[in-house]
């Protein structure tokens, strides 16, 4: 079939729409850390953008993408991009093979930032390029296959429009496994640890609702009306997940502008796997829900005394998990052809659940045993006097 | 009238305010300041070689008492603000001459 110039010019637009968002991880998670670590957080995103490109383009793209082995991984065949060419296929018919790569490529990477959460400011540089390397490629990788590159996930029927089990699931699990290996920061919980820049984190979530189209429109993988549709529904539910959030913590104290952005981010995570097979209606719950629901676990957290640093977990862990269910709730078939249990079709949320817990327990369960390898080898965590310094000085020579 | 400079690790100073509250000692003045002692910072060891952060960031406070109240003072500033580890920081305290509130002209010394 010939090439859809209409989608091949919104696709390559959308993949650079999202490409932003990995620093706008960075800048969101710099902000709120103290400030001797403020250009390792950002830098710690930044490197996941170039580090999972390369990988990607080398071997994850083939992994996650080739064709399917047993349901579980894809082979080898695209190796170093071969047989990636500028014709379209064999996952869209209206776009070149090597925009579809890209267009995943930038998705891997986000990922892997938001998994930076969870060793934040304590990672040692050295050990996180040798984990980042290893996750993308034990744990995004086959993940991604499962739901995206026709692995089982997919042929059991669990629908994901825009990566919620993919991306937000995996990250977020994986970030608390992280946290749970590498321990808590020295003096956690024993006194303050005050965001250094909130208009840095406020403008990090901007560009994130900002590359959200390109993550969610881009999904559609054509220019036509269920991008459109994608692209409605992710700005409903963003804006109802700030409110929520915004609205509920006011009854703990002042309505922040942290909680505002948070809420934000977690609508944008709820929506993304449903974005295409629900109402806006559908998606206006989603975000009030996904708000209410990422504040919630983020109060859990504080009182169990997890120093899962940035809320990875609460935000994208749970809210992605919410997203999941809810697109077995919400989806409605005049939308995308799938029906979800608000029209009767019990099945569809019970092949989501499974799943999304699927998802959960192996990037829980592979991204604690590899921490735990790295752990014991090279060490994941600087010493306590680099802590104390603080990583940009110590592990980059530099301050701000 | 004595002032009292002390100069704490950053992250003691929620204990320090509140051990001073807790003795009264509500009034101070804080400053972010970065500085270093005898050790010169701290270095850090790599493979293949050192280097040194000699300047650390530090909280001054300053609180102006009545000499009666020094002791007390100094004594809840030493156990709030110690960890016992290099790098807890220096009091120093000085003379004061005269005290002025600005919105009453009230004077005091």
């Amino acid at each position: 079939m010939a090439l859809d110039t209409g989608a091949t010019a919104w696709i390559l637009a959308a993949t650079a729409l999202v490409m932003i968002m990995t620093p706008g991880v960075g800048f969101f998670y710099g902000g709120l850390v103290r400030r001797k670590n403020l250009i390792s957080m950002i830098t710690l995103s930044f490197v996941a953008f170039a580090l999972v490109s390369i990988q990607w383009v080398l071997a994850g793209y083939s992994l996650a993408f080739g064709p399917d082995i047993g349901g579980f991984i894809g082979g080898l065949q695209y190796l170093g991009l071969n047989n990636v060419g500028m014709d379209p296929g064999p996952y869209s018919t209206a776009i070149p093979g090597l925009l579809y790569m890209v267009f995943q490529l930038v998705f891997a990477t986000v990922t892997m930032a938001i998994v930076t959460s969870g060793f934040a400011e304590r990672i040692k540089f050295s050990a996180y390029l040798v984990f980042a390397l290893l996750w993308t490629t034990i744990v995004y990788d086959p993940l991604a296959h499962w739901v995206w590159g026709g692995g089982w996930a997919a042929q059991f029927g669990a629908i994901d429009f825009a990566g919620g089990t993919v991306v937000h699931i995996s990250s977020g699990f994986a970030a608390l496994a992280l946290a749970l290996v590498i321990g808590k920061r020295v003096g956690f919980g024993k006194y303050a640890m005050e965001p250094n820049n909130i208009p840095l984190t406020i403008l990090g979530a901007a560009l994130l609702w900002f590359g959200w189209f390109g993550f969610n429109a881009g999904s559609a993988l054509g220019a036509n009306g269920l991008a459109a549709q994608a692209f409605v529904n992710t700005n409903i539910a963003a804006a109802a997940g700030a409110m929520a959030w915004m609205l509920i913590s006011w009854l703990h104290g002042k309505p922040s502008s942290l909680g505002f952005v948070s809420g934000a981010i977690a609508g944008l995570v709820a929506i993304t796997p449903g974005c295409g097979y629900v109402t806006p209606m559908g998606a206006l719950i989603i975000g009030i829900i996904g708000g209410a629901v990422c504040y919630g676990m983020l109060l859990f957290r504080i009182r169990n005394g997890l120093d899962e640093s940035l809320d990875a977990w609460a935000i994208h862990g749970m809210g992605g998990l919410w997203g999941a269910l809810a697109t077995g709730i919400f989806a409605v078939v005049a939308v995308n052809g799938a029906s979800g249990l608000i029209e009767g079709n019990v099945h569809q949320f019970v092949a989501n659940a499974v799943g999304a817990f699927a998802a959960l327990i192996y990037a829980f369960v592979v991204t604690y045993v590899l921490a735990v390898i790295i752990d014991k080898t090279i060490g994941l965590r600087v010493t306590e006097e680099e802590e104390y310094v603080g990583l940009d000085i110590s592990q980059h020579g530099e301050r701000c | 009238m004595k002032m009292v400079k002390a100069i704490i690790k950053p992250e003691r100073f929620e204990f320090v305010k509140k051990a001073l509250e807790d003795k009264g000692f509500v009034s101070m003045t804080t400053t972010e300041v970065k500085g270093r002692g005898e050790q010169k910072g701290i270095t850090l060891e790599y493979r293949g070689g050192l280097m040194t952060v000699d300047f650390l960031p530090k909280l001054q406070i300053e609180i102006v008492v009545k000499d009666k109240d020094l002791d007390s003072l100094l004594s809840t500033l030493i156990e709030s603000a110690r960890t016992g580890k290099i790098g807890d920081g220096k009091i120093f305290v000085l003379p004061v001459e005269k005290s002025i509130r600005i919105r009453t002209g009230e004077t005091e010394g």
